[in-house]
């Protein structure tokens, strides 16, 4: 099975405090940490199980790029952790002609076909067939995405990195960026509060000695 | 007139809540641009709900067809990527839900349509359309306007929108005929499955201490778990928790597993993005600790602890300790 495995490099903003530029149309870069979207990583991991499993290669490639290149699966996040549209898989889907099905949760290839499990809310799942080609956007949580050893990086450094132009990929100027998109970025801000947690400040033990006051109060201990 | 679609979802009988929540902003919306709203609903044996929908829409278009039983996307787009040629609306609202984003980008792909997902608001101004959504897992929200089109397709995040109990609209119901001829050729629905029954219904406890992303390592679950011991309440968790396999899924309080609303809720190193937040919002007291002042969790929270919560925690679960000791 040949699998293609499409990933974003988004900056790591869980825990940290996140500032909005001069601009006020992106965010401050300088001082975060960019890694692979959580997300692909689990779609990577997947492409590796499933690899291993059944043999075939992995290309790492985004797009206008894929629809010359061999593949029986396409493998993307469910979505990206910084502007988490959870639209980018589907639309290339479709863009290729081919079958999709999101957030999945467990691939089990079949004669032709994935069995797959697509996470809906409140626990429950579904279970689905899709035939090949097909894309699969892959929840967080279907494996456990592997650590890679020094050794694997260096032979993942010696690996032949393509990047393509808009020229290689035929596409204009105008149909990527901004003005290739269907929409425009206004402004960038700091949710409002709908309501303000009050903040109980001190040492560790002054906030915790505060804590158990309100807890005494409302009679919860 | 022109209309402003809402796609029912629904499932196992049911009409989800966003359904009405997308309803009850579709009103405000085609009331301020003179347009028709109109609920469209795909599905099998629905007169019931249609029934239900007219008291919320101008007009209920109901697509009858046994392949639309259980959703599936390839049928679902087949059927409203012909009810949006055939009727143009300027508008169609779809939930960013399991079923939303499975169907909605690739629709708007196929009619060429600006998309915009999991919108917080949205706003005509003349024919253009300003969306806000958030990025950052909720740090920050985009206002963005979607290139101009006779058409939209927008994701609404759900509860978001308060449903508001209004005068019954009495809506028509129109029922279209299907025009699905052949057989559903690529995806199949085969079942639903249920989630398995753990040992703890954290959904009944007084007490639920909600860890998430910032306890760091599985060594580190203790310190939570204890705190949860002295209160005499039980142990939740936000996603990562569980896709860490740290706590069952049967643990996890969010759109995609649990909602509580206990007495009690203490959150402990989780950044508050929406999908855990949906799941806890409504308890009656909420505490959180977290190192990013920032944290959405704040946002929700009574009271906030901004400190590192290895320092924090451990000397809380003491003093908690000694409080009900004497």
């Amino acid at each position: 099975m040949d699998i293609v495995v499409c990933v974003k490099h988004v900056p790591e903003t869980a825990e940290v405090e996140i500032a909005v530029d001069k601009s006020g149309k992106s965010i401050v870069t300088e001082d975060l940490v960019f890694d692979i979207n959580e997300w692909d990583d689990y779609a990577l991991e997947e492409a590796v199980l499933l690899k291993e499993k059944l043999g075939g290669s992995i290309a790492k490639i985004l797009h206008r790029a894929i629809k010359d290149l061999p593949f029986d699966l396409i493998l993307t996040g469910a979505q990206a952790g910084d502007d988490g549209y959870a639209q980018v898989g589907v639309v290339l889907a479709e863009l290729l002609g081919i079958p999709h099905a999101t957030m999945v949760k467990k691939v089990e290839p079949v004669e032709g076909l994935v069995k797959i499990n697509r996470e809906l809310e409140g626990g429950l799942e579904e279970t689905v067939e899709v035939e090949l080609p097909t894309l699969l956007t892959i929840q967080t949580g279907i494996n456990e995405p592997r650590y890679v050893s020094i050794m694997g990086i260096r032979k993942a450094r010696a690996k032949e990195i393509n990047v393509l132009g808009l020229e290689d990929l035929q596409l204009g100027e105008n149909e990527v960026g901004e003005s290739g998109s269907w929409m425009t970025v206004e402004r960038m801000f700091i949710p409002p509060a709908e309501k303000e947690a009050e903040i109980l400040g001190g040492s560790p033990d002054e906030v915790t000695l505060k804590i158990v006051e309100i807890l005494r109060a409302r009679g919860l201990i | 007139m022109t209309e402003l679609f809402v796609l029912v979802e629904h499932r196992q009988g049911e009409i989800r809540d966003v359904t009405f929540e997308m309803l009850t902003k579709g009103r405000e919306l085609s009331e301020r641009t003179n347009t028709d709203l109109t609920a469209v609903l795909l599905g099998h044996n629905v007169k019931d709900f249609a029934k239900k929908l007219g008291e919320y829409a101008k007009r209920v278009l109901v697509v009858d067809d046994a392949r639309l039983e259980n959703f599936n996307s390839e049928a679902y787009q087949e059927v409203l990527a012909h009810l949006i040629t055939q009727r143009k609306p300027t508008l169609t609202l779809i939930g960013h839900t399991a079923f939303g984003v499975d169907l909605a980008p690739s629709l708007a792909t196929q009619l060429s349509l600006p998309l915009a997902t999991d919108c917080i608001d949205l706003d005509f101004e003349g024919k253009r359309l300003d969306v806000v959504r958030q990025v950052y897992g909720g740090k920050v929200n985009v206002k963005a306007r979607l290139r101009e089109s006779m058409s939209y397709v927008v994701t609404i995040r759900p509860a978001t929108f308060e449903v508001q109990e209004i005068e019954p609209l009495g809506g028509e119901i129109v029922e279209i005929k299907s025009p699905l001829v052949e057989d559903i050729k690529y995806k199949r629905f085969i079942e639903y499955v249920q989630p398995a029954v753990g040992e703890v219904d954290i959904a009944s406890a007084e007490v639920v201490v909600g860890v998430g992303r910032g306890i760091k390592d599985e060594e580190n679950m203790p310190i939570v778990r204890e705190l949860a011991d002295a209160l005499g309440g039980v142990l939740g968790c936000s996603r990562p928790i569980v896709d860490k396999e740290w706590l069952p899924k049967d643990r996890q309080v969010g759109t995609s597993g649990k909602t509580v609303k206990p007495k009690l809720y203490i959150g402990v190193g989780i950044s508050g993005a929406f999908q855990h937040v949906t799941g806890m919002k409504n308890s009656d007291l909420i505490i959180a600790i977290n190192k990013d002042p920032k944290a959405p969790i704040f946002r929700v929270a009574d009271y906030g602890v901004v400190d590192d919560l290895f320092k924090v925690v451990p000397v809380l679960k003491s003093k908690i300790k000694e409080a009900r000791e004497e």
